[in-house]
Order: structure tokens, then C-alpha cells, then sequence
């Protein structure tokens, strides 16, 4: 019988196979970032072992990172400390690290990829749930916890018992103005936060095909809030033209090598997926959340659902929780729907061509009075591009701010948060309770649809304005 | 890691699906770079709010957290398990988890343990009618038994006798560590290295 994608990555990367343990897994990329480390570092130190593979072990300052004013010191003392805590460990176990205002520094999942470290095939882990983010190259790359990021620190290897495989097979072309986000958010909606928990996602059809590389990670990057333990995509040819030349990528004949490696991934036409999921990209519009997890998303032209119109008991009380911690009245056009923050950025849409939609709908306009508008880069090389493009001019020509690098508003661990009450849209990934401040309410959208909405002060497709 | 093996103990019923690890620990937390006190954190949004269960005196000292579906979900911040040991916890039920919390909470002694979902609201209903029932959460016998029922969980063996024996993953994979070097001669050459 033939294989998945997932099945091939990962039996390749079996060390130890036993009936009845989980396998034992070897990891081709570990990334690190400041907080989910400390404690793992500080386990090894007791221990006394080493970090086995620092030359497959990279470091980034992502979660604290200030974005204005970096290069004072962090202001706030606690945050200070764990990336100071950050260098140290780096130092000490000779493991590289990406440090604010250096050129390569950026949120860990814009980072590796750019360094062209995320290649088809590899198993990458990363003590943040994101890592699905690198799925994208055809590789298996899932979040753990840091107990594995000690485990994988000392041996290089995870204890792993396979996960199951889906399928989601997006059919036909996405419509014009219908974005990778809009499409993750639709699928998220259709099989729900708990429906892709235990498996690994592959995704796959013409819409799929025709994405992007980064378009590809936007819509890998949220598997996790499907449950899934890993998205993937097979490797083609714009996988390989995206890889080709970037700093860490082989060139002659290991490319060559690579490449020929590579084009044996894709799934088999006999291989069986446990579970099928089928979606038709000519009827998706943009997608925006209106609840408190990323399942509960809908068209932005359509209205704020109703507790009554959901028949499990459960998913009733789930949705009037929402309603209520939202501030939100069902039966009200989404697209009436106000905010007063707009931030643009994160592992999911912080990468250049997320900026450069972002500008195209910016670009002459001017950011609606009284709304904050932020836009943060993924990466120190991101804004660097962006500035070559005169993307910062635009945004700021428009009244939005232009930040330096980092995760912001996505979890709002640096000074960048909302306030009680404040309703953002924000084409980060999490819409929880909170996520960006205490109290604050997180429409999730696409880079376009959260211009749209900097310009008009309410929910908007850049197609209304 | 404190050995698992059976444990008897009172029951917080929390009627909530889809708790994310951003409400049982918020990120404020998270900047700590010790693996103890975050107890103080657990929950600390929603315990805003007097009404919360957590904020009910008959719950205190409860060891067994009933839950709703989909436990655990979002960020993979082990924070979240360090949290509900820190706090007391000893076991999570639920009728599901999300996979990275649970592997986290596993590597760490807090036993997850997945019912269907009407004996979840059984439970939770008697804890509810009375704060004081007691639950065994029984590892070897792979049972849930109190407040008038027997419930069978699955988790596989290997699993469980690490969880019994309180051994740590990094211990039993080194006993490999010839295969794991073994294993790095055969990777291909183009793969990238951060050198
Ligand atoms: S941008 Fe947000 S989701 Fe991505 S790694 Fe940073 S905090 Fe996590």
C-alpha cells in the first residue's frame, strides 16, 4: 500500500522502532525561542549533559522583544530577565542565537524559512505550537512542550507515537480577493478546534497548488487551531524555487540530490488517509472570527450567529460565552462590527507578502480617526525588505505605525497590547480570551481584510471600499 | 517525575470546552524562568470573576479537575501543566485534550485521562450536588471510580509503566544513544546545518 507525505517523513526518521513504546524519532532542526527554554536549559545544567547537536539548534528572541525603542533595554524588568536568561544559555551550550536588532532576528517560524533552514522532509521542532508552520516545505514540524525541548536538547531524538493522517483537499481556484487566511479560517470553521486532533493535516488540490510559499505557511501555521499536530503540504516546484539560493539551502550537485529526494514526498495515489475532508475554494469570501477560538469564524458578509441557531447544548453555551465576552449582539452584519485597533503581523501573516497586501489597500488611503493601527514585520529582514520597497513609507504615509520585529500583539508579552474592552483586528492566529491583553476582544483576519478595516474603523473587505 | 500510580481526591467540575492554555496560564506569566509557582497564575483571568468554581471555598484543596471537551487547546506552554500541579492537581478528566498539552502533562505526572463524555458530566454534576465526593483515579487498574460509577480509560502500556515507575524521558532514551549515533551516519550531506 502507498504512503502519505507524513508517513514518509517520518519513517525515515525513525531510530528505534519497538512494538508497543512510541518510536523513537530523530529531529533535523530544533528552534528556540526565550520563553518556553529556560526551564529546559536549566534541567540540562543540573543533569549535567550537553546540548547534543548545536549545529542543528537555533535561537531566536521573538516573544519579549520590544518593537519600538530596541535598542534602550527592555523596559520591563521580568521580560529583561528571560532574554538575558536567553543569551546566557545560548553561550554557554554553544547554541547560535538571532539577538534583538541583529539582522537575522525575527519570530522563530518567519526565521527559519527565510535562512532557508525549513527544506522538504526534515522533522523541526520548536517549544512553540506554531512550528506547523514549517509544514509548509513538505516537512514535519510540530510544537512541543518543554520538557521535549529538553529531551531534544540532550538526544536530539523525540519519543513519538504516530499521529493519524487527514487529508483536506481544497477543490478548485480561490476567487480573487480570497486570501491563504481566509481559507484556513474557512476550514478551521468547517471541521472545528478539536477537528484535526490527533492527526497531521495534509493539505491538498488546485487552491492549494497554486498558493504561494508563504501563503502555504499562513494556512500551515494554523493547523494547531484545528487540534492537528502538524499541517503539511507536498513539495513542487514553488517549494523548490523558494528554497533555491536561500543561505543554508545545498547548491550543485547536493541540490541536485535534494531536489531528486524531494520529488519522491508527495503522497502516493494509493495511499489512505484515515480521515477526508473536501472544500470547494470557488465559494469562499473573506473569513473573519467573531467568537473567542478560531473556530468560530464566518463570512465577513454575512451576520453575527445566534446561541439558538446551534443545537448541541455545549456549543450554545460556547457561543452566548462568546457573544458576551465579545460584547457582540447576534444577528448584527459582521461588517458593522467597529474596532479600534488593527494589527498586522505575527508567524501567520508577518511575512513580506502579507506586508505588501497590507500596503496595496493602504497605499493613498488614510487609517480611520480614532483607530490604532500597528504593522510589525515577522523578521529584521522582512522590515528591511519592506523599507526597500517603500512599504514602511506607505503604511506610514497612511497613519499606521511601522514597528521593528517580533511576536507584539500576537500574545501581547511586550508592551504591545490591547486594553480592557479594546476590539482589534488582527491577522495574528488566536482569538482566546485575553490572547492580547487582558480583556481585549481579537477579530482574526487576512492582511487585506485588516487594511480594509484600518481605513473604515469597522470589519471591511477591500473589495467595499 | 513523582511516580503515578492511584490517587483519591476531591473534584473541581469546570463546565467549559475548549479551555486554552492561554486561560489556564496567561502569558504574563510565562516571562518566569523557574519551573514552580505558577499555581498562583492558574486561571488567574477567569478567578477575577467571584462566581468562577475556583473561587468556591467547598472546592478548595480539590486534586482532580473535571473538565469539558477539547482541554489544553492552543499554545504548547508547559506552563499550563506546571500550573495545575503548582496549584494541586494530580489529574485532569475530560472527555478530550488537545495533543500537546497532553503529551506535555504526561511527561510531567499529571495524569490526563479521557472519559466519554457523559460520565464527564456525571461526575461533574456530583461533584456540583456534593463538593465533598470522592474520586480514585486508579493508574494500575486503568478505572475511574467514585460517585457511583466505574469508568475504564484507555493509555497504552508503555505509558503507563513509565508513568507508574515516575521515570523521565531523557533517562530511557540515552539507553539508545549508540542507535541515535548510528542513526546520524546515515543523514544525507545537503541537509542543512546552522554552522
Ligand atoms: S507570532 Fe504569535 S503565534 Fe507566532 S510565535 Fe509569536 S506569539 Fe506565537
Amino acid at each position: 500500500m502507498g504512503r502519505t507525505l507524513a508517513e514518509k517523513v517520518w519513517d525515515a526518521h525513525v531510530v528505534r522502532r519497538v512494538d508497543g513504546e512510541p518510536d523513537l524519532l530523530y529531529i533535523d532542526l530544533h528552534l528556540v525561542h526565550e520563553v518556553t527554554s529556560p526551564q529546559a536549559f536549566e534541567a540540562l545544567r543540573l543533569a549535567g549533559r550537553p546540548v547534543r547537536r548545536p549545529d542543528l539548534t537555533l535561537a531566536t528572541e521573538d516573544h519579549n522583544v520590544p518593537t519600538t525603542n530596541t535598542l534602550a533595554p527592555i523596559a520591563d524588568p521580568i521580560s529583561a530577565a528571560q532574554v538575558e536568561t536567553l543569551r546566557k544559555n545560548c553561550a554557554e551550550f554553544g547554541v547560535r542565537l538571532y539577538p534583538m536588532n541583529d539582522p537575522g532576528q525575527g519570530i522563530v517560524h518567519v526565521v527559519g524559512p527565510q535562512l532557508g533552514l525549513s527544506q522538504p522532509g526534515m522533522t523541526i521542532v520548536c517549544g512553540d505550537s506554531h512550528t506547523s508552520t514549517h509544514g509548509a516545505f513538505g516537512a514535519l514540524a510540530f510544537g512541543i512542550g518543554t520538557s521535549q525541548v529538553e529531551h531534544v536538547l540532550a538526544t536530539q531524538t523525540l519519543p513519538q507515537r504516530r499521529p493519524k493522517t487527514m487529508a483536506v483537499t481544497v477543490e478548485g481556484d480561490l476567487p480573487a480577493g480570497v486570501t491563504a487566511k481566509d481559507l484556513i479560517l474557512a476550514i478551521i470553521a468547517r471541521i472545528g478546534t478539536g477537528g484535526g486532533a490527533g492527526h497531521i493535516i495534509e493539505y491538498r488540490g488546485a487552491a492549494v497548488r497554486g498558493l504561494s510559499m508563504e501563503g502555504r505557511m499562513t494556512v500551515c501555521n494554523m493547523s494547531i487551531e484545528a487540534g492537528a499536530r502538524a499541517g503539511m503540504i507536498a513539495p513542487d516546484d514553488t517549494t523548490f524555487e523558494y528554497l533555491a539560493g536561500r543561505a543554508h539551502a545545498a547548491t550543485g550537485p547536493a541540490w541536485d540530490e535534494a531536489v531528486a529526494y524531494w520529488r519522491t514526498l508527495a503522497s502516493d495515489d494509493d495511499a489512505v488517509f484515515d480521515r477526508e475532508v473536501v472544500i470547494d475554494a470557488a465559494s469562499l469570501t473573506p473569513y473573519v472570527t467573531w467568537g473567542t477560538n478560531p473556530g468560530q469564524a464566518a463570512p465577513l458578509g454575512s451576520r453575527i450567529p445566534a446561541p439558538a441557531d446551534y443545537a448541541d447544548p455545549a456549543a450554545r453555551a460556547s457561543v452566548e460565552r462568546a457573544l458576551a465576552y465579545m460584547g457582540l449582539t447576534a444577528g448584527v452584519p459582521l461588517s458593522e462590527v467597529a474596532v479600534d485597533t488593527v494589527f498586522i503581523g505575527s508567524c501567520t501573516n508577518g511575512r513580506i507578502s502579507d506586508l505588501r497586501a497590507a500596503a496595496d489597500v493602504l497605499r493613498g488611503r488614510r487609517v480611520a480617526d480614532g483607530v490604532r493601527a500597528l504593522v510589525v514585520p515577522g523578521s529584521m529582514q522582512v522590515k528591511a525588505e519592506a523599507e526597500a520597497e517603500g512599504l514602511d513609507e506607505v503604511f506610514r504615509a497612511a497613519g499606521a505605525q511601522w514597528r521593528s520585529a517580533g511576536c507584539s500583539m500576537c500574545l501581547g508579552m511586550n508592551p504591545d497590547t490591547l486594553r480592557p474592552g479594546e476590539r482589534s483586528a488582527s491577522t495574528s492566529n488566536r482569538n482566546f480570551e485575553g490572547r492580547q491583553g487582558p480583556g481585549g476582544r481579537t477579530h482574526l483576519v487576512s492582511p487585506a481584510v485588516a487594511a480594509a478595516t484600518a481605513v473604515t474603523g469597522r470589519l471591511t473587505a477591500p473589495a467595499q471600499l | 517525575m513523582e511516580a503515578f500510580t492511584i490517587h483519591t481526591g476531591r473534584a473541581v467540575p469546570l463546565r467549559r470546552s475548549d479551555v486554552d492554555t492561554d486561560q489556564i496560564i496567561p502569558s504574563e506569566w510565562l516571562k518566569r524562568i523557574e519551573r514552580t509557582g505558577f499555581g498562583a497564575g492558574l486561571f488567574s483571568e477567569w478567578r477575577a470573576d467571584e462566581g468562577f468554581v475556583f473561587n468556591n471555598p467547598a472546592y478548595a484543596g480539590a486534586s482532580i479537575l473535571v473538565a469539558g471537551p477539547d482541554f489544553g487547546t492552543g499554545s504548547s506552554r508547559e506552563h499550563a501543566v506546571w500550573a495545575l500541579q503548582d496549584y494541586g492537581f494530580r489529574a485532569v478528566i475530560s472527555p478530550r485534550f488537545a495533543d500537546i498539552f497532553r503529551g506535555n502533562a504526561l511527561g510531567n505526572g499529571l495524569l490526563p485521562v479521557q472519559l466519554p463524555a457523559e460520565t464527564v458530566e456525571a461526575l461533574q454534576t456530583a461533584a456540583e450536588q456534593d463538593p465533598t465526593v470522592e474520586i480514585t483515579v486508579d493508574l494500575a487498574a486503568r478505572e475511574v471510580r467514585g460517585a457511583g460509577l466505574v469508568a475504564p480509560f484507555e493509555l497504552d502500556d508503555f505509558t503507563r509503566w513509565r508513568l507508574m515507575e515516575g521515570l523521565d524521558d531523557v533517562g530511557l532514551t540515552l539507553r539508545h544513544e549508540e542507535l541515535i549515533t548510528g542513526f546520524e551516519t546515515t543523514r544525507p550531506a545537503w541537509l542543512p546545518s546552522v554552522a
